[in-house]
């Protein structure tokens, strides 16, 4: 068990987290900030993937973590879409609800 | 001298880390916004400044050290500010905690 | 057990509790500040794996900007917060099993890795030289995997786009909503005073030393959007309108730069993106200057959202 493993595991664990509350948490906002949590545990499986390409004098292999440079933007540029997007349905209908069911019992 | 050093650093960063613990048991245990920062500024100032006097020795040239000594007033900076700007809404709006 | 991995096994169950609040608070105040809490320690957790540069990203990108707009999206939402309607029991039990069975199945990925470990080290080390680079993951970025950073620029410019496209027709061109102190908070603008030169510096010298230390670009650049967006909630500068020409102009130098040099290695150096033998370093300065730049301007106006109004106040 080094510490390649149990980050790895963390990762795994991070992943479920993050699937869980996306789908169970009804507040969009939420989904979004679980949705990051599941990108930051597969960047930590990637993570672990590149600590164990350890060679030729490096701790890790450059690849993979250029890959997770790349990927953390690009989750960052998804998050503030989405974070647009939920504060424009919120100003215009005045709800930040996903379901329409709930739209239309809220404005009953 | 080596060992001396080493001593040192092991006690300096050992009393750190007891500061950043009280300022942890602080922020969870007193009852009010006020006193809770009041804990946490201790962990800031004190805590970090005695982990950095004892990795000062290990820190790599005088560079180093002058960066340690840099990220040391930047948290101390950044801390006071935001712990100035929470203590002012606090007293503006009434204790929310 | 040594003391190393005493402190990895901590720093992992503090990791997975921070994050199992984040899912579980109960207002979405305390979730966001546990996520910022989470980013940090999970800065940790890259040192720990020896991918500093990552841990740098996550730092400043991945929790603090993101952090930031999380924030001040919750500051926004509060007042719908109590309407929501939580899932029901028998929902969470199925979907928790589900997650709980996708997590055992990448644990046991991680627990019986394949025997044969692939890697790519010894390759980015070996031509890592004639760039005139230290930094292998930055040798990465600029040189083998270069058209990846390019595009990874395209998608910033494309969900900023996205950002602008969300403005009423009518406020097009206009200032975007980013939540300003009203009143003048002297405490907040001595902080604006005195952080942003320091700041910049940092910023400037961190994309510096990317070429042989960890470092780079994407790093240096969200430093510097940091503090022109702490300037801006300060009240020190207005909000700029999106519609002014500089603006505009800083945001697309960085890709701009990039694919021209790009198209420029087909007469030089025989193929997209390459480099004349020999010439590598200037180059790729110039691309991580101005890519530099593109970032903390675009990083920025992705924070400070779409355009809200046309008057400056």
């Amino acid at each position: 068990m080094n510490a390649a493993m149990l980050f790895g595991l963390c990762g795994a664990a991070l992943v479920g987290f993050g699937l869980f509350g996306l789908v169970t948490n009804p507040q969009p906002l939420r989904k979004i900030l679980a949705f990051n949590l599941l990108g930051s545990g597969v960047f930590l499986l990637f993570g672990v993937i590149a600590r164990r390409g350890a060679a030729a004098g490096l701790g890790a292999d450059p690849v993979p973590q250029a890959f997770v440079i790349t990927g953390i933007v690009v989750a960052f540029s998804a998050t503030a879409l989405a974070v647009a997007l939920l504060l424009r349905l919120f100003e215009a209908t005045g709800q930040a609800t996903l379901s329409a069911d709930d739209a239309e019992e809220d404005s009953r | 001298m080596n060992f001396a050093l080493n001593i040192f650093t092991v006690l300096a960063v050992a009393a750190g880390a007891f500061f950043f613990l009280a300022g942890t048991v602080g922020l969870l245990r007193f009852p009010d916004v006020l006193t809770r920062l009041h804990a946490l500024t201790k962990a800031d100032n004190l805590g970090l400044g005695l982990i950095v006097l004892g990795l000062l020795p290990h820190a790599g040239g005088l560079l180093g050290a002058l960066k340690l000594i840099g990220i040391w007033l930047l948290v101390q900076l950044s801390g006071a500010i935001v712990t100035q700007l929470i203590a002012s809404l606090t007293r503006q709006d009434g204790s929310r905690a | 057990m040594t003391v190393a991995l005493a402190f990895d096994i901590g720093l992992g169950i503090l990791l997975l509790a921070v994050a199992g609040w984040a899912v579980a608070a109960c207002s979405t105040y305390a979730a966001t500040i546990a996520f910022i809490v989470y980013g940090l320690l999970l800065a940790i957790a890259w040192v720990r794996l020896f991918a500093v540069d990552v841990a740098l990203t996550e730092a400043a990108i991945g929790s603090g900007v993101t952090g930031m707009l999380l924030l001040s999206a919750a500051a926004r939402l509060r007042v719908i917060e109590p309407a929501a309607v939580a899932a029901g029991t028998p929902l969470r039990i199925a979907v928790g099993i589900s997650c709980a069975l996708i997590s055992v199945a990448l644990a046991a990925a991680i627990l019986f890795p394949p025997d044969v470990v692939f890697t790519l080290a010894p390759a980015a080390m070996a031509h890592l030289p004639e760039s005139g680079l230290g930094n292998p993951v930055a040798g990465v970025l600029f040189v083998y995997r270069s058209l990846d950073t390019l595009l990874e620029k395209a998608v910033l410019l494309l969900a900023l786009l996205g950002v602008w496209s969300l403005a009423p027709d009518r406020f097009w061109g206009g200032i975007p909503g980013l939540q300003v102190y009203r009143q003048r908070n002297a405490i907040l603008i001595f902080f604006a005073q005195i952080l942003p030169p320091l700041g910049i510096m940092v910023g400037i010298y961190m994309t510096w030393v990317g070429a042989d230390h960890p470092g780079g670009a994407f790093q240096g650049g969200a430093v510097l959007a940091v503090m022109w967006i702490l300037v801006m909630i300060a009240g020190l500068r207005d909000v700029p309108p999106i519609g002014q020409r500089w603006m505009r102009l800083l945001v697309v130098v960085g890709p701009v730069v990039f694919l021209a040099i790009g198209l420029a290695g087909f007469a030089l150096a025989g193929a997209f993106l390459g480099y004349p033998a020999g010439y590598a370093k200037p180059f790729i300065i110039v691309i991580e200057v101005t890519l530099q730049i593109s970032i903390a301007v675009t990083l920025g106006l992705l924070a400070a959202g779409p355009p809200e109004r046309i008057q400056p106040q």
